[in-house]
């Protein structure tokens, strides 16, 4: 296999271009065509009637709440909400649905022509949205057999039908061109901001790791002013940060073939988690021709007018707007609010101040320490074994001078570790700013025995000195005194 | 002139995971035959400016409201499979059998 290309060398020579299809299972408490339940998490093939296995005569009939959900969707990405509609079959062979079709949208989506903007590093990026149509989601193949559930190797596969038939919006945006080295940042950024408007509607919980939101990253290189490139398309990946690895290796990987004069090929690739490398994927079936054709079991939709302002005038602040009045409210500044919503911090800022944090302490927490900890272990900042609200108790114990800095990061090594909410922690470790002044003023006076010359430094007046003795005194106590209390005491007796 | 060879009925059938004999093949390609010359029948008929129909009655916006009804029991619904594993359908492995 060809050597990589560094990131920086692949877009100096090449111009990426992002494609990004998204897959949102609804929260619909049925599935798209029957009443089947949805909850997540029954046995196996329980959740499943004649409609999901296409028995003969089983008649199909749409989810009004599905369609509702989709037209939100559709209007908060500024599409066109279409006239006339209707269901197709996509045929294929292959066992995750019973019916060898799935029941999606071909040329009439239900909405079309809309776009969200991103913003990364100060600069506004359109993504124009192709379109949102609704489906079917598949039922679920374990693969038995060979290594540890991959398909490759596998030497049969158990299907249980429960998912089979749950509505699956699809997304799909226009090419993105012009991104430039900032392709993976634009891909995570118009990710997050799809999932934060699709929660805001209340129709998803758009949860990646639990596959509600699942994303597709085509991608193609070429030189500039020649014409796209051929591009790839990687399958499933299931976090935001996955999103931004995908593009950023695909870029590196192709640019080393075209650089070698060899050409890429329109494949499927999968991305996997472990090394943040992608590999050549099978298609389903060795025809792509899907012989789509408009579903007869279905009646043809036509959204009214009506309807479709019903459904604007109750769609709910979106995430652009929310953020703008998140950062009025916190009195950040834009370069500081692009930070928290870079580190995927707005919801957990707001949750934490709402648990009576101050906005400030929030932000310091979240955007500090606690992403330093998310960027070392790898792991998205809400994965974090620290709720909201315990960050808030921290910063109210820093607040009433019972922890300083140093001890409420100890204080979130225990929390993150299992052993308790932070008052707890601090109970157990013994972890507490000394407030007893009996024993602070001891540990100032031998520091002050040891260190003779800099009391006489600030007896002169040099109280910038009183540093040594605060530093002294902090050893002493092992970091549980309050720096500002220590300072006072130290001028109280020299000053 | 058939317009369906017996080898394209055989690949189909496959697909579709079908157990068809030799005698099946020629009988179903002869069947198809006929299917796809009426089709061809069809096609000969000028429908320019005529919009495709793809229901039989006219209706539009048949919707159901999300509540749930019961699913089948599990048992009813596994009877329809040829094998199950584990309160699951079983099939044959997925990938690399088209070779």
């Amino acid at each position: 296999m060809t050597k990589l290309n560094t990131f920086e060398q692949a877009v100096e020579t090449y111009e990426p271009v992002l494609g990004l299809e998204t897959h949102i299972e609804l929260d619909t408490h049925t599935k798209m065509f029957c009443g089947c339940s949805t909850v997540f998490g029954a046995e196996p093939n329980t959740q499943v009637c004649p409609v999901c296995l296409a028995l003969p005569g089983a008649l199909p009939v749409a989810n009004r709440a599905a369609i509702e959900a989709t037209i939100k969707i559709g209007l908060a990405l500024n599409c066109r909400i279409a006239e006339w509609t209707r269901f197709a079959r996509k045929n294929y062979f292959y066992p995750d649905m019973p019916k060898n079709f799935q029941t999606s949208q071909y040329e009439e989506p239900l909405c079309e022509d809309g776009y969200v903007e991103v913003v990364v590093d100060g600069q506004v990026h359109r993504v124009e949205i192709e379109r949102v149509h609704l489906e079917e989601d598949t039922g679920k193949t374990l693969h038995v057999g060979g290594s540890t559930g991959r398909i490759h190797g596998a030497t049969e596969s158990l299907v249980d039908y429960n998912r089979a038939g749950i509505p699956l919006v699809e997304i799909v945006t226009r090419p993105v061109p012009g991104t430039g080295a900032l392709a993976p940042e634009v891909a995570r950024a118009y990710t997050a901001e799809l999932r934060d408007i699709v929660r805001s509607l209340g129709v998803s919980d758009v949860r990646m790791e639990q596959g509600s939101l699942r994303c597709d990253v085509n991608l193609s290189l070429n030189k500039p002013g020649e014409e796209w490139g051929t591009r790839t398309e990687t399958k499933n990946v299931n976090s935001l940060r996955s999103v931004e690895r995908a593009v950023r290796y695909e870029v590196r990987r192709q640019s080393a073939l075209l650089d070698a004069g060899e050409r890429i090929f329109q494949e499927t690739r999968h991305f996997h988690e472990a090394t943040g490398e992608t590999s050549p994927g099978r298609s389903k079936e060795e025809a792509t021709d899907y012989r789509y054709f408009p579903e007869p079991d279905l009646a043809v939709m036509e959204p009214s007018r009506e309807w479709v302002e019903e459904l604007r005038a109750t769609l709910p602040e979106l995430p652009r707007k929310r953020r703008e009045r998140l950062q009025a409210a916190w009195s950040l500044g834009d370069k500081d609010m692009q930070s928290v919503v870079n580190a995927d911090a707005v919801d957990l800022i707001e949750a934490t101040v709402a648990a009576g944090a101050s906005p400030a302490g929030a932000v310091k927490w979240w955007l500090g320490e606690l992403s330093r900890r998310a960027n070392e272990s790898g792991e998205e900042l809400a994965a974090l074994a620290i709720t909201p609200a315990q960050v808030a108790e921290l910063q109210g114990m820093v607040d009433d001078g019972r922890l300083n800095d140093k001890l409420a990061r100890q204080v979130i090594d225990g929390v993150i570790a299992g052993e308790g909410s932070p008052a707890e922690v601090a109970a157990k470790r013994g972890l507490e700013v000394v407030s007893d002044t009996g024993a602070l003023e001891a540990a100032v006076d031998e520091a002050i025995a040891a260190n003779p010359a800099v009391a006489d430094k600030i007896r002169g007046g040099t109280h910038a000195a009183a540093g040594v003795l605060i530093g002294a005194v902090m050893k002493a106590t092992k970091g549980q005194a309050d720096a500002g209390t220590v300072r006072q005491i130290i001028l109280d007796k020299l000053g | 002139m058939s317009t369906i060879s017996r080898e394209e009925v055989a690949h189909l059938a496959r697909l579709a995971r079908l157990e068809v004999t030799d005698v099946e093949l020629d009988a179903f390609a002869g069947q198809l035959d006929v299917i796809l010359q009426s089709m061809k029948t069809l096609a000969e008929v000028d429908t320019d400016g005529v919009q495709p129909t793809s229901h039989a009655v006219p209706l539009v916006n048949v919707f159901r409201e999300d509540q749930p009804q019961p699913s089948l029991p599990r048992d009813a619904v596994l009877a329809g499979g040829p094998d199950t594993a584990e309160d699951r359908f079983r099939v044959p492995r997925i990938l690399d059998e088209e070779a």
